[in-house]
């Protein structure tokens, strides 16, 4: 049965040291009220898993809670570069990070073979790259039928798995329209689920293209209205680009990047 | 005095072709003009994004956007600053997950074009957007690394390269293979299950690049107006072939100058 529960104890009840954690929410519904509040928890040597680690992993990595990052595109979308992964990568600050990374299309379906109860998912794709060399959990099988060979990419099966969404009903079922991403799969896959949303309504209507998440697979749902800024909630508010632009000034220098964090993640508003 | 083919001439012809366009502008229109109305188009964030938004709103108006985000057939009326803005699900006639994306549509090989953009290219026209320098774990440049693009020279059915035509970007083997382009062989493709035609043209600031139907290396056949050939020689890392019957593409028109310089970019607080 699904808890409505405010961020801080659903973060405090699921989230742990050394945990596998997948925020996830491509570029649209990214849960930052969420990675904020791990921030301020102090969580430590957490595996995060995210396709686009964007600028809440950057925060996070930066914030020293991260052992390892699992993901697939590492920038600041449209703007460059994310210098808190960065400096991680190449300088070992504030700690030293372990990458694996993969394509989008990998990622993907390692969390479809996490939702499948499957241990690999097969697919094309990964042969002739230099990732294989570099990266763990992607090998190479053949097709049992036509003998072809074929792409395995293990499962992922987060400890916990959190995402944003638009609405719930009281009854905890969730329900997201605009870019899905791999938000259903991703709760699907992993053992924990904590959702934010925008609203809490008594009945969910019909929206264009959307997905529902029955409730019996999500723990928590905590309503932070705005849970998703800077990145956006389609039909809530837009995404605030001037901050993804901003943020590479601010994330550009330790000392700054600090500041940033004290004043508008650590001090409560 | 001058004489036509003096390095004076061309310096002169050079000089005044950029007074009328930069060289940006030029690759987006040369890129824009390759799009064939009625494709369908995968599209990545940045100039190949503007390439194809540039066709839309001139001679493809009905060319079908796929962004690897979800949205299938966005009529984005401004240019995204990220690949998943909220301009794109709102005007698109679907959006899907990103599975579905990427094993149906892609890798079920529907999507006709695509559109890449990298680091660093290699005379075999296989893309680096990974890391720059020898060693993966201690690299000289952090880059974001592959996210859609592998997927996309894998299973378009052919793509289409834009980037810059720099020396460090135009290297003899790139540092890391993160999309294949062509191997040393006949059949290298097919023999590792990429079912597209891979990067067929590269289209850059300076001109035109296609693998040789040979021997699969990248050949320059055209120029732009006012780029020499020891131009491009020059910001190519490796030994440029050059096609017997080099042309020159033709100059942007009025109409292809008002149209690019219209296009509203997301982001820009101006």
């Amino acid at each position: 049965m699904t808890a409505l529960l405010p961020l801080e104890e659903a973060i405090s009840r699921y989230v742990h040291d050394g945990d596998t954690i997948a925020l996830e929410g491509f570029t649209h519904l990214i849960p930052f009220a969420a990675g904020h509040e791990i921030i301020r928890q102090r969580r430590k040597s957490l595996t995060l898993a995210r396709m686009t680690p964007d600028l809440i992993y950057d925060q996070l990595i930066g914030a020293g809670c991260v052992r390892k990052l699992v993901f697939s595109w590492g920038g600041n979308p449209g703007v460059g570069s994310l210098h808190r992964f960065r400096d991680a990568v190449e300088n070992d600050w504030p700690v030293p990070l372990e990458i694996e990374e993969h394509s989008h299309a990998g990622m993907a379906n390692r969390y479809v073979a996490g939702a499948s109860g499957m241990p690999f998912a097969v697919m094309k794709g990964y042969a002739g790259t230099s990732l294989p060399a570099n990266t763990q959990n992607v090998s190479f099988i053949e097709c049992p039928f036509t003998g072809e060979s074929v792409t395995a990419v293990a499962a992922l099966r987060p400890d916990v798995g959190i995402i944003h969404a638009q609405r719930a009903d009281r009854r905890g079922n969730v329900q997201l329209w605009g870019i899905v991403g791999v938000q259903v799969e991703v709760v699907l896959a992993s053992a924990r689920t904590i959702v934010t949303v925008e609203e809490v309504v008594d009945e969910l209507d019909a929206r264009p293209f959307d997905r529902v998440i029955p409730s019996m697979k999500v723990d928590a749902v905590c309503h932070v209205p705005g849970g998703a800024r800077p990145s956006y909630a389609l039909g809530y508010y837009e995404r605030d680009n001037d901050a993804y632009l901003a943020w590479d000034d601010i994330s550009s220098d330790r000392a700054r990047f600090l500041e940033w964090i004290e004043s508008e993640v650590l001090v409560p508003h | 005095m001058d004489r036509i083919g003096s390095p004076g001439a061309a310096l002169k012809v050079r000089s005044a072709a950029l007074e009328r366009w930069t060289s940006d502008e030029i690759m987006t229109i040369v890129g824009s003009r390759s799009i064939r109305d009625g494709s369908s188009c995968f599209v990545g964030i940045g100039i190949p994004s503007t390439v194809v938004n540039l066709a839309r709103a001139t001679h493809a108006p009905n060319v079908t956007l796929i962004y690897e985000s979800g949205p299938i057939g966005a009529k984005p009326q401004v240019l995204p600053l990220s690949i998943g803005d909220g301009e794109l699900s709102a005007t698109a006639d679907t959006v899907v997950s990103i599975p579905e994306m990427f094993n149906y549509w892609l890798q079920g090989g529907n999507i006709d074009m695509g559109y890449l953009s990298a680091a660093q290219i290699d005379r075999l026209a296989n893309l680096n957007s990974t890391v720059i320098g020898s060693r993966y774990a201690d690299p000289t440049v952090r880059l974001p690394g592959a996210g859609g693009a592998p997927n996309v020279a894998a299973f378009c059915k052919a793509v289409t390269v834009i980037m810059r035509h720099q020396s460090r970007a135009f290297v003899r083997a790139v540092d890391f293979v993160t999309s294949v382009g062509f191997g040393p062989t006949d059949g290298y493709r097919e023999s590792l299950g990429l079912t597209g035609r891979g990067p067929t043209t590269v289209i850059t600031d300076l001109g035109i690049l296609e693998p040789d139907p040979h021997h699969r290396e990248l050949t320059l056949v055209a120029v732009h107006p006012g780029v020499t050939v020891d131009m491009v020689r020059d910001r190519t890392q490796w030994e440029l072939r050059v096609a017997d019957d080099i042309g020159e593409t033709s100059p942007p028109t009025e109409t292809e100058l008002e149209a690019v310089r219209s296009l509203v970019h997301a982001g820009s607080t101006s």
